[in-house]
């Protein structure tokens, strides 16, 4: 690909000062990279989402209090693609249903262009693990839903219908049923559906785990040119840290119960990337080193539940 | 096709069986009819309108009965299944009505309402209320989450959400609760139309006994289990067969 720089990613810079200071912060070398993409943005700029001490916890079946999120504070600008890794169980899924307020936090606030929400908005659509497709609905059905819901006309509605499923490529596949499609036509459906209500924060729980890796990487190509084409911005969830670097902006570790933000780091790759790229292996393997602490976390703790019982 | 072949030759075996039996004449013909005299009697009785004006009262009752009680039936399952309260209280009374067979409603309803058409529907009534409600209520609770999730997550809620998306999430469950709801309407009222003087095809199996005409008796029984099955077996199972397919339930 292009000329790598020698040290691909930085310690993030925060773009605005944030309300409380992070346990940790990276000192790595500093970047020589001048290749930045897209270009940074101005340091005024109001972060298109911000989370302000996130905290969440709730009541196990056995009766005690889990702290599930520890103050998260997360800003993200307009147009950012940032992806959160971090162990299975660390409450990352949760973190994404939080913004896109399916469920309610316990203290925080998620606030989107600088407002305070509560409740679900079109204007962050998420993309859920297991897709949520509507199974009674054909593809059309699927993408045309949002809208329906918005009382947007029949016309635009077709005519935004037609332009996604042009976009990821499933205009024959219009009048399909959802059981008909295969797993990485089912991720195009889900991604087309949210597109279409044209959010500008897209919220994406995993969405490629469960996909055969050529399928996925056809996918991260077409998700990494929607996502220059249309502008928005991306919040990407993922427990693969090759996936995070080969698609992010900038990439947030988050640490094993409670989930707080352990680092971020800014990837200062040019793109478009491949997932096979020396520069992206490399990268992911210096943020591995971090993340692998917090796996080890995990499974102590799982295998501590263990010989409890 | 061959499993038509296969049903073409089961049947004609057990008909031939039937057929030699009776001519061996092991029992008398008043208490083993033969296989001609219970067509005859068939024949008879439509040829007589008496099967028909059956068939129409029975249906009659059994579509007002049973359209009551899938519309109570939904709405009670619904409560049932958003209220916690009602879950844990109203809930429970109904799992343990249900081992009440619909039977024993007769006395209660012959004393509220007399020897009438509304006893008779109370009945059928009490037959399948409680198995649609509760097919509704589990139906609710096993939907699963996702989808009610992702309707809000585009923007849906209220009204809308229960109608474009937990109502059509949840219809493979109220087309099993519809057909069983059935099921049960259906033995209910042919339950009840025997012990009613009340026209219908209970009664006519109850005359064919007083008649001692044993003809008539297998004649109408057979009937009870064509009607019972073309609408359990055709429309219910189509249309669960359907929507499993449309939904993705089983490979199509």
């Amino acid at each position: 690909m292009s000329t790598s720089p020698q040290n691909a990613y930085s310690p993030a810079v925060p773009a605005a000062p944030r309300t409380a200071a992070r346990p940790h912060v990276f000192h790595g070398k500093p970047s020589s990279s001048v290749t930045m993409f897209p270009s940074p943005v101005p340091e005024v700029v109001v972060p298109k989402v911000a989370l302000d001490a996130i905290s969440l916890s709730y009541r196990t079946t056995s009766g005690e209090t889990l702290l599930a999120l520890d103050k998260i504070n997360l800003e993200v600008r307009p147009g950012e693609f940032l992806c959160i890794v971090g162990p299975s169980g660390c409450g990352k899924s949760t973190l994404l249903h939080l913004i896109a307020g399916l469920c309610p936090q316990t203290s925080g606030k998620v606030l989107v262009d600088g407002k305070p929400v509560s409740g679900p908005g079109t204007d962050r659509i998420l993309i859920f693990q297991e897709l949520g497709l509507f199974p009674w609905l054909t593809v059309g059905g699927n993408v045309e839903f949002g809208m329906k819901m918005k009382n947007i006309p029949k016309a635009e509605r077709e005519e935004r219908v037609q332009y996604y499923l042009r976009l990821v490529h499933l205009l024959n596949f219009r009048d399909s049923y959802i059981h008909q499609l295969s797993g990485g036509m089912r991720q195009r459906v889900a991604l087309a559906r949210a597109l279409a209500t044209e959010p500008d924060v897209l919220l994406m729980d995993e969405p490629f785990a469960a996909l055969d890796a050529q399928t996925r990487d056809l996918l991260h190509d077409e998700l990494e040119r929607l996502w220059s084409e249309t502008g928005r911005t991306i919040i990407f969830v993922t427990h693969n840290v090759r996936e995070a670097v080969r698609l992010g902006d900038r990439v947030a570790l988050m640490t094993f119960r409670p989930g707080r933000v352990k680092q971020e780091f800014s990837v200062n790759l040019p793109r478009p990337r491949q997932m096979e790229q020396p520069d992206v292996a490399r990268t992911a393997g210096e943020i591995l080193g971090y993340l692998r602490e917090e796996i080890n976390k995990s499974l102590e703790e799982e295998y501590a539940d263990e010989k409890a019982r | 096709m061959k499993k038509l072949a296969k049903q073409f030759i089961f049947y004609s075996v057990l008909l031939g069986i039937w057929a030699l039996l009776a001519k061996l004449r092991i029992w008398p013909p008043y208490l083993f009819p033969p296989p001609w005299g219970v067509g005859h009697a068939l024949w008879d009785g439509f040829a007589d309108h008496s099967f028909w004006i059956g068939i129409a009262v029975t249906m009659k009752r059994m579509i007002i009965g049973y359209s009551l009680s899938v519309v109570l039936g939904m709405a009670l399952g619904l409560a049932v299944s958003s209220n916690k309260f009602l879950e844990e209280t109203l809930g429970g009374l109904l799992v343990s009505l249900q081992s009440l067979p619909s039977i024993c409603w007769i006395p209660l309803a012959v004393l509220w309402f007399g020897l009438s058409e509304k006893a008779i529907l109370f009945v059928v009534l009490m037959g399948s209320l409680l198995s649609v409600t509760i097919a509704m209520e589990d139906g609710r609770k096993q939907m699963p989450k996702i989808y009610g999730m992702a309707g809000r997550n585009l923007g849906a809620s209220g009204f809308r959400l229960f109608w474009s998306v937990l109502l059509p999430a949840s219809l493979p469950f109220i087309v099993n609760g519809m057909k069983q709801g059935w099921a049960f309407a259906w033995r209910s009222l042919i339950q009840a139309e025997m012990i009613f003087l009340s026209l219908g095809l209970g009664q006519l199996l109850m005359m064919g006994r007083d008649l001692s005409d044993m003809n008539q008796v297998m004649a109408v029984m057979i009937l009870i289990v064509i009607l019972g099955y073309m609408v359990d077996g055709l429309i219910f199972r189509t249309m669960e067969r359907r929507l499993q397919v449309k939904y993705g339930l089983t490979p199509a």
